[in-house]
């Protein structure tokens, strides 16, 4: 039961971590039909923000703000620079796009940073752990989870009570209409690439604080997680994100605990498996997105 | 009579697909103008220019004496002009409330906000009951009743209509034409594409009638509803 228990905490501290980063990929697919997959780096860039804070000596709640600052920013000037020029193109164009802003990035911190991973100071704290209920639990994995449904309860009150978040939602429904509504098409965009930034800041902070390293390619494997939990979850969909990210946490935590050793090696080739037999009995993910058609601007 | 809108020229095209083909129209403070024709008369294709929903391919389009042929969408809205898009399209996922806070996005004050949402749910009782119900739950009546008032929010010296009454049951029909009638009462000067050309001819001040991308006929109400420009232009298609 403890160990249950215990693994149950890891499931839901993972599943945070992708929740958040599957929402931050659907709130921009939602919004243009894009789907970046240069979501990952914002997370790299953040971890890299950690470890030259930590190395100057910041306090490491001063650098957390930093480093989610640094992919918020990054998130808006990728959409800048990088989307903006493409919006009106096709699916695949973007989709390209965002492979090339992806591979420019992990070849910049290749060769402006360094190949190798780094390793990143964190508060000793961190790595503690406290006895709750009868068992032990990472310091880390409390924050995780507690900062995760801080963001998940901000997200919902931002979405639902501000006037911004109301029209992202709008836009993602019907972007012709929400124009002629007078919502700017630029600020809108550019305001859940912002979000989106953040998201992944607060992930990346997440992230680290588990594995206290960074390498050029820290973002890959934990995006394409959210791809497939956004996709589990129904793809554009905000509240399909946050379940299909938990729903993958779980799948992967309690097969590492519960798989025999000798099958740990196809542990996640099951888990696919068991996302597919989910997508054959609901196609359209979990809570599908109500408008499955993505409008252009 | 001050001509509040005024195109010269418009014309309107998808790649070699001329759906406007160089039309010059008015509507002047205070009237009611209905556009007919039959489908593909490009009626529709003429609403979504003005309000910059589709590119103007030449012409130009004045609106308070000022140009703005090629304004974007979103900026219309705050000048005063407004379209109901054809088939409603209120934002289903939203509540009856956020639709119509949507509607007064370019509003920066509280209390103007406000004032908005009094005014429309005064207009649309029913509105107010269903505030905070998800607007793809209404009829479609109460969802015609929700795209209209979301338009007023922005207090739009000129709404376009595009095919209110369509797909609405007869009883409703008629509840929107007497709404435009008190619209205008209140001040509002509307553009309105019909399918009901009886109906709306009855309500309108002026009108033009379109065929295949051209105006055919112009004149009164009362002069259209005897012209044979009219019936030319749905036996022709």
């Amino acid at each position: 039961m403890d160990f249950f228990l215990q693994q149950t905490v890891n499931a839901v501290s993972l599943g945070g971590t992708y929740a958040l980063l599957a929402l931050g990929l659907a709130v921009v697919f939602s919004i243009m039909g894009l789907i970046n997959f240069a979501h990952g780096e914002l997370m790299t860039i953040a971890g890299y923000v950690l470890m030259y804070c930590g190395l100057a000596g910041l306090p490491f709640v001063l650098s957390i703000g930093l480093a989610i600052g640094a992919a918020t920013v990054a998130a808006v000037l990728m959409e800048r620079i990088a989307f903006r020029p493409v919006r009106n193109a096709s699916g695949a164009t973007m989709l390209i796009t965002s492979f090339a802003v992806s591979m420019v990035l992990q070849v910049l911190f290749q060769n402006l940073i360094s190949v190798r991973s780094q390793p990143v100071l964190l508060p000793p704290l961190l790595t503690d752990s406290v006895r709750m209920f009868g068992f032990v639990i990472g310091v880390n994995k409390l924050l995780s989870i507690a900062a995760t449904v801080v963001m998940l309860i901000f997200l919902d009150w931002f979405m639902k009570r501000q006037k911004t978040g109301i029209a992202m939602r709008a836009a993602a429904e019907d972007f012709a209409v929400a124009r002629l509504m007078g919502i700017r098409a630029n600020s809108v965009i550019a305001g859940a690439f912002a979000l989106s930034g953040l998201l992944a800041g607060v992930a990346a902070v997440l992230w680290v604080s588990q594995r206290a390293s960074v390498d050029p390619l820290m973002g890959f494997t934990p995006v394409l997680k959210a791809f497939i939990a956004a996709i589990l979850g129904g793809l554009g969909s905000l509240r399909g994100a946050v379940a299909g990210g938990f729903l993958l946490g779980f799948i992967e935590i309690y097969l590492a605990a519960y798989l025999p050793p000798e099958w740990q090696e196809f542990r996640d080739p099951i888990g696919l498996v068991l996302v597919v037999i989910v997508l054959l009995i609901r196609p359209n993910g979990l809570i599908p997105a109500p408008a499955l058609k993505a409008h252009k601007v | 009579m001050t001509p509040l809108l005024r195109t010269s020229g418009l014309m309107v095209r998808y790649g070699p697909v001329e759906a406007v083909r160089g039309i010059d129209f008015e509507i002047g403070e205070g009237e009611i103008v209905a556009f007919l024709g039959a489908n593909g008369a490009g009626k529709s294709s003429t609403l979504n220019a003005l309000v910059g929903l589709v590119p103007v391919h030449s012409g130009t389009v004045e609106f308070l004496g000022r140009d703005i042929t090629h304004d974007p969408a979103e900026t219309l809205a705050p000048a005063g002009l407004t379209l109901v898009p054809e088939g409603r399209r209120v934002f289903n996922t939203l509540s009856v409330a956020e639709n119509l806070r949507m509607g007064a996005y370019g509003i920066r004050e509280k209390a103007a906000v406000a004032e908005a949402w009094d005014r429309v749910y005064d207009l649309f009782p029913i509105l107010a009951e269903r505030r905070g119900q998800f607007a793809g739950t209404l009829s479609g009546g109460q969802q015609q009743m929700l795209a209209i008032g979301r338009a007023m929010m922005s207090g739009p010296k000129l709404l376009l209509l595009d095919e209110p009454s369509l797909g609405l049951a007869p009883l409703i029909v008629e509840q929107v034409f007497e709404l435009l009638v008190r619209l205008r009462g209140a001040g509002v000067t509307l553009g309105v594409v019909e399918q009901n050309v009886a109906r709306s001819l009855q309500i309108a001040d002026r009108g033009y009638v379109l065929s295949g991308g051209r105006i055919v006929g112009q004149g009164s109400a009362a002069e259209l509803a005897t012209s044979e420009a009219l019936s030319g232009a749905y036996l022709d298609g």
